[in-house]
């Protein structure tokens, strides 16, 4: 980064932005705005500075602005990206595309509607089920490091959605279960003290759930967190299919997909 | 992605103010991931093409005339010319894909993928070599 002051530089940077207002009866369209450019400033600044400068009427999430929330997930450039994190410097002195999340239906500018996606997680039962009941008295249920290695890679989803924008699986079929929600099943069907993998298993292990997945990667490749949803589909593939091998060598045996803990 | 579609849904109120995005056909071709991924899957085109030509082979084991006729015709030798680097690309990046499929815990630590992937290749390699060996010895005449 250049050691020079850029705060009372007078470069300046345009963002063509998405705008949908609903209430106006218009088809959307995209708006260009021109910001002060500074090499700190991320794109979520200069959304802030229009909002505050120039729009006022222009709407979008966000809440940390430290890449923690995953509430300003926007295309930037075609690319999903959380606002926070993208600095004006990697694209100046070039235009940049500013469009609401791919696929999601848009509320108002750059706000889409998550229902489906907070639904699907509803649906998968993305939080832990105990695998025995016991007393507060009785004390925590205890967990090796290595136990704890198994899952918490797919622990660090901010549930952002970056994955889903970046899913043409998701795109074609919105009710694919998608990357976050089937990686948070997982996460928990991985957890040895979870006992839900059946109760997860006519979701996650359904046509809609991880066999819609043809294992494109880019969700894996587009998010912040390094979850790889990916590979957390892809490892439940393999568990899926082992159990039906074992249900069918064994017709007797209960089905059961949380794998080996 | 295209805002050419501004027509509403018609699915009450609430949906009908909503913005629906078609997805545009040519997605594929808006990142090189996709258009990589695409050529992933069309590859499967030419490794099936090239089975059935296996197939269609051993159907003239018994025949050996009709046998060699066949491996010696232009449209095979053409086949296996096109089948060739599609397969290979088909086994590459399927290849550099198992790590993500096939994971090993040692304690609290992944085997690392290069391992998982390298052991694919040493496979590939060393069944390539078994066959190559096998035909330039005479096969099972030799």
């Amino acid at each position: 980064m250049a050691a020079t002051d850029t705060r009372s530089s007078t470069e300046t940077m345009k963002l063509e932005v998405f705008r949908f207002l609903p209430d106006e009866g218009e088809p959307p369209s995209f708006q260009v705005y021109e910001v002060p450019y500074r090499d700190d400033w991320v794109v979520l600044d200069a959304l802030n500075y229009i909002k505050d400068e120039i729009d006022g009427t222009l709407s979008y999430r966000w809440s940390c602005r430290m890449g923690v929330c995953g509430s300003c997930g926007m295309m930037i450039n075609g690319e999903p990206k959380l606002t926070c994190s993208a600095f004006l410097r990697d694209y100046y002195p070039q235009q940049i595309k500013v469009e609401p999340l791919s696929y999601f239906p848009v509320i108002r500018d750059l706000i889409i509607n998550m229902d489906h996606f907070i639904d699907k997680m509803g649906e998968v039962k993305t939080w832990l089920i105990p695998a025995e009941d016991k007393p507060i008295e009785d004390g925590e249920y205890l967990q090796t490091p290595a136990q704890l290695a198994k899952y918490k890679q797919f622990t660090m989803c901010i549930n952002c959605m970056l994955c889903y924008s970046a899913c043409p699986v998701f795109g074609q079929n919105p009710d694919f279960i998608g990357p976050a929600a089937i990686a948070l099943g997982q996460r928990y069907n991985l957890d040895s003290r979870d006992g839900g993998a059946d109760e997860r298993a006519d979701v996650l292990f359904s046509d809609e759930g991880i066999w819609e997945c043809t294992f494109v990667g880019e969700c894996s490749e587009v998010c912040p967190k390094n979850v790889d949803p990916a590979g957390a589909i892809q490892m439940a593939k393999v568990t899926a299919t082992n159990d039906w091998f074992k249900s069918f060598l064994m017709p007797g045996r209960r089905k059961k997909s949380g794998g080996n803990k | 992605m295209d805002n050419d579609s501004s027509t509403p849904t018609a699915a009450g109120p609430v949906a009908a103010k909503q913005h629906i995005r078609k997805m545009p056909v040519n997605w594929w071709l808006k990142k090189p991931a996709y258009l990589r991924y695409m050529v992933r899957e069309i590859t499967c085109l030419f490794v099936g093409g090239y089975a059935m030509f296996l197939l269609m082979l051993a159907a003239r084991l018994d025949k050996p005339e009709a046998f060699e006729t066949l491996l010696a015709s232009p449209l095979a030798i053409g086949l296996q010319w096109v089948a060739l680097p599609f397969a290979i690309y088909h086994s590459v990046t399927w290849f550099n894909l198992t790590p993500k499929v096939l994971v090993i815990w040692r304690g609290e630590d992944k085997l690392p993928g290069f391992l998982i992937a390298g052991a694919h290749y040493a496979g590939w390699l060393a069944v390539s070599a078994g066959l190559v060996y096998f035909a330039m010895s005479g096969g099972a005449d030799g």
